[in-house]
């Protein structure tokens, strides 16, 4: 060669000196607009032998590394977690689920105001560099959609993804000003027993909320994970009630009232509402059981060496930490406990681990987890019993994994 | 009680008894947790001093809300007839000309299908939940059009226009007869068949 390569030419040339293999382009997953454009990687036989990349404004994946969450594409919508990729308990901001009931809202901070007003003695609008001022607490906690499980609760097919059995469930260490310290700031009077919060968004969502709530661990927060939220978690603002059913933790939240009864918005009567065969609905259920699930093995994985293999996955309550996580290899007709890996947080996610030897038998995996208010996950068929098959949110059935003699898992929903 | 008194919730730092090892060994792993927030005694007053009281016109404009008695909502009037051309054409592209939605996405609002007046969701989940057989207040239909409908131009009906797409609502899921002039005294009348379902939450760990 006689003129001057580029540093890009200069590296991919040494690299196929080399013999390198090309990695195919890193394609755009599902949803494209979130996906940054990805240069071809080149990866060298021996990487020893080569200059690396230099540093970058950002980092990125591997590109050996794809997840994705799997988005509908539709403003009214969904993306899910795609739990069986991920490791420990803390889910990357990138991948966190999402619903949203009128698209992503872009705002400016700069502009973006909190209200604080009725049944206080001073309303109040904050800025959110006002908000900011006030003491500040970082708390780990997740965030499960409601509607989390329908699918294998309804219709448990053996092609379902861990992702698509409980991918509405994401955990964040999240910063902000507990909720109560904005009230006392604002003088919240004695007789306010509920309130309304209200997002930024499209549809201006609106739930009520009881007052206990606020001067137990409701937080306003700001940050997830290190960071700024994301957008698509309600940036600037976000309402986060612990262990509360994921759509009343209102994004992009605009507007706190304090009043005497709730609301009655469309998001807590219409919907979020759980028929029940005495031809009721139950209306504010607003904890999340104790829930658990397996994500390795999981669907479509395949066993292929005989031998030792982790069985994990994560476990949940809305009602205070994770005491316990059974797992079963013989379809429930044992259970061992499994080893939960690190501390069981309040209202976060824990991830959970059983040493399975496989010898090339066939194996029905489950878990089940109880939380320190005395709940435990029953069984689909328990489930069913108390609620129907047409009840429409809460889900925390015990579900699990089939190994056959092959290796390969699928899902296993009917317990 | 008044700023500056109200209890403080309480510190509660617990002993969490960790994991047990895979081999059923225990291993204790004991760590303290803050659970709840418990400001230190130096800002226990609980008054910073921070933001400002909202204006008279940003109260207005945000303030929006309509409860279920219905006391917010505004002066104004419409009927089912002049609520099916709106509908016609601002809603009908996703809820359907038959206000059968499009499932997944966009519900069905209008429909009195037999299994769903006994309220027998919960055998069947097919049965389409509609605002005449699941919506248990006839404010919250108001409230709901008002600030988020229609899907692309939210916030655009006026109250005129909302008062009568909701009266086309009600009237075609035969909850108040077609001829109705509706305003806010004759919604706030209206009662809506699914209103006495609905129960609190009662689980607990024995029942599911």
């Amino acid at each position: 060669m006689t003129r001057k390569l580029s540093r890009r030419e200069a590296i991919v040339g040494a690299a196929t000196a080399l013999g390198a293999v090309a990695v195919a382009k890193a394609t755009a997953q599902e949803g494209a607009a979130a996906s940054a454009p990805q240069a071809t990687v080149t990866v060298p036989t021996d990487p020893t032998k080569l200059q690396g990349l230099p540093t970058s404004a950002l980092g990125a994946r591997s590109p050996f590394v794809k997840p994705s969450r799997g988005p509908t594409g539709e403003t009214v919508g969904s993306s899910l977690t795609p739990l069986q990729d991920l490791t420990g308990p803390i889910t990357p901001s990138d991948l966190h689920f999402e619903r949203h009931h009128a698209g992503i809202p872009v705002i400016d901070p700069a502009k973006h105001q909190l209200m604080i007003h009725g049944l206080v003695d001073r309303p109040l609008v904050l800025s959110v560099d006002e908000l900011k001022r006030f003491p500040q607490v970082t708390r780990t906690y997740f965030i499960e959609c409601s509607g989390n499980g329908r699918h294998a609760f309804r219709s448990p097919q053996p092609d379902l993804t861990a992702q698509r059995v409980a991918g509405m469930l994401s955990t964040s260490e999240w910063t902000g000003v507990p909720l109560a310290t904005l009230f006392r700031e604002a003088g919240a009077k004695p007789e306010a027993s509920w309130f309304l919060a209200e997002g930024g968004d499209a549809c201006l969502m609106t739930r009520s909320v009881p007052m206990p709530k606020a001067w137990d661990d409701a937080l306003v927060v700001w940050a997830q994970n290190g960071e700024p939220l994301r957008p698509a978690q309600g940036y600037p603002l976000r309402l986060l009630l612990p262990g509360w059913e994921g759509n009343i933790n209102v994004k992009w939240l605009r507007r706190l009232e304090l009043g005497t009864r709730p609301w009655m918005t469309r998001w807590e009567t219409a919907k979020y509402t759980d028929p029940m065969p005495d031809r009721t609905a139950r209306r504010f259920s607003f904890e999340n059981d104790a829930k658990s699930v397996i994500t390795s093995p999981s669907y479509p994985a395949q066993l292929r060496a005989r031998g030792w293999h982790p069985v994990q996955g994560l476990a949940w309550s809305g009602r205070g930490r994770i005491t316990r996580v059974e797992v079963s290899t013989d379809n429930g007709r044992s259970w061992a406990d499994a080893e939960l890996m690190g501390p069981a947080l309040p209202k976060a996610a824990v991830r959970f681990q059983h040493m399975l030897e496989w010898k090339g038998g066939e194996h029905v995996l489950l878990s089940r987890a109880t939380d320190e208010s005395g709940f435990t996950q029953p069984t689909r068929s328990a489930l069913i019993a108390a609620r129907g098959l047409g009840t429409d949110y809460h889900f925390n059935q015990i579900v699990g994994w089939k190994v056959a003699r092959d290796g390969r898992v699928t899902f296993h929903g009917e317990t | 009680m008044t700023r500056g008194t109200r209890m403080l919730p309480l510190l509660v730092a617990a002993a969490v008894a960790c994991d047990e090892g895979a081999s059923g060994e225990r291993e204790p792993n004991t760590m303290a947790v803050a659970v709840a927030y418990a400001p230190p005694a130096t800002y226990r007053a609980g008054h910073f001093g921070l933001g400002r009281a909202p204006s008279r016109a940003q109260l207005a404009a945000w303030d929006s809300d309509i409860g279920p008695e219905g006391l917010e909502l505004p002066a104004g009037r419409g009927t089912a007839r002049d609520g099916a051309a709106i509908y016609a054409t601002q809603c009908a592209a996703c809820h359907g000309v038959e206000g059968q939605g499009l499932h997944p996405v966009y519900p069905a609002l209008i429909g009195r299908d037999p299994r769903g007046e006994d309220f027998a969701f919960s055998a069947d989940a097919t049965v389409p939940r509609t605002i005449g057989n699941y919506w248990s207040h006839a404010t919250t239909l108001y409230d709901y059009i008002r600030r988020a409908m229609p899907l692309y131009t939210p916030g655009s009906l006026s109250a005129d226009e909302t008062y009568a797409v909701t009266a086309f609502l009600l009237a075609a899921n035969r909850v108040i007869p077609d001829t109705t002039v509706l305003d806010a005294a004759a919604l706030r009348a209206v009662q809506m068949p699914a209103r006495d379902r609905f129960v609190p939450d009662d689980r607990s760990p024995t029942r599911h």
